[in-house]
């Protein structure tokens, strides 16, 4: 079982960690967890990029958060790139398996993946 | 909603909007019943704002005019025979004791009842985006108790934050284990 005692020792490995991290991060993934979001799917997607984010390495430079209705209700699940310096990025109809693909190219690689963005819906 | 779980993640969302410091996530089983409560601390709601909030066209969101979370709820309770009931106290009136108190009971052999799904992402999810909140999550079946209590974790983790990656797969294992345990999953 998962004890509180692996927990402290979880506290422990991370108390150096976190003195790097502070203040460190740059880029911001939001994803839009309102009523429309949720029904639409954007739990498992917010999931996704949470798990991708730490297993790639990125989790010094980008976090992850939540927001409520982005106010395309039809197009959820939503999730908006911020990154110092440039343009938000608005991608829609997100997906887990499309988030791998945002993290690989996007975040690691620096390319939005066009095909993805609320531009594409026009 | 595909999952019962997806309303209970949204359902909570609105005792955080709130400004809940504490949302205490309860699900009672039997054979027949399951039973959903979520209670929270925070500003409550006064008789005129409770009296709207069942109506799809009310909502506090400023985006769109519509807030379909209560009603969804509400419905998937209802489509199996069941009910949801909500009371509140507004912080004007109960300065010591606000907040509010959202119960749904569904008939489980009911050809319309939504599965409860994947409730332990749901937990993940609240604590991710809401880390200096606290969740006290019980689940009770006839087949035993699984217990998450985020207060219980702050104590062991002191200054480490509870959406820290390895914190946040401990709670998605610890759960998972416990479901394991009593064979519910």
């Amino acid at each position: 079982m998962k004890s509180l005692a692996e927990l402290k020792a979880i506290k422990d490995r991370m108390r150096d960690k976190i003195v790097i991290r502070e203040g460190a991060n740059d880029t911001r993934v939001v994803v839009g967890m309102a009523t429309c979001g949720i029904a639409a799917g954007a739990r498992p997607v917010l999931n996704a990029f949470v798990e991708a984010v730490n297993n790639e390495g990125l989790y010094e430079k980008v976090t992850v958060s939540q927001t409520g209705c982005i106010g395309f209700c039809q197009l959820e699940p939503i999730v908006e790139v911020f990154e110092p310096g440039k343009e938000k990025v608005t991608y829609i109809k997100m997906t887990p398996e499309k988030v791998s693909e945002v993290v690989e190219k996007h975040l690691k690689g620096g390319k939005v993946v066009t095909e993805y963005t609320v531009a594409s819906a026009n | 909603m595909k999952e019962l779980s997806l309303n209970i993640l949204d359902i909570t969302e609105n005792s955080l909007k709130a400004g809940a410091t504490l949302v205490t996530v309860l699900i009672e089983e039997s054979e027949s019943l399951m039973k959903i409560s979520i209670e929270d601390d925070g500003v409550g709601m006064t008789g005129e704002v409770l009296s709207s909030v069942e109506n799809p066209f009310y909502t506090t969101r400023k985006t769109r005019k519509v807030g379909m979370g209560i009603p969804l709820f509400r419905f998937a309770a209802e489509q199996t025979g069941g009910d949801l009931k909500i009371s509140s106290r507004h912080i004007d009136e109960f300065p010591d004791a606000h907040g509010t108190l959202v119960c749904a009971t569904f008939n489980k052999a009911h050809i319309d009842f939504t599965p409860l799904g994947d409730v332990i992402s749901t937990v993940v999810t609240l604590i991710q985006g809401h880390p200096d909140r606290d969740f006290l999550f019980i689940h009770k079946s006839e087949r035993g108790t699984v217990t998450l209590d985020t207060r219980e974790l702050r104590s062991v983790l002191e200054e480490i934050p509870l959406d820290a990656f390895e914190v946040l797969s401990w709670i998605r294992e610890n759960l998972t284990e416990q479901y394991e345990s009593i064979k519910q999953i």
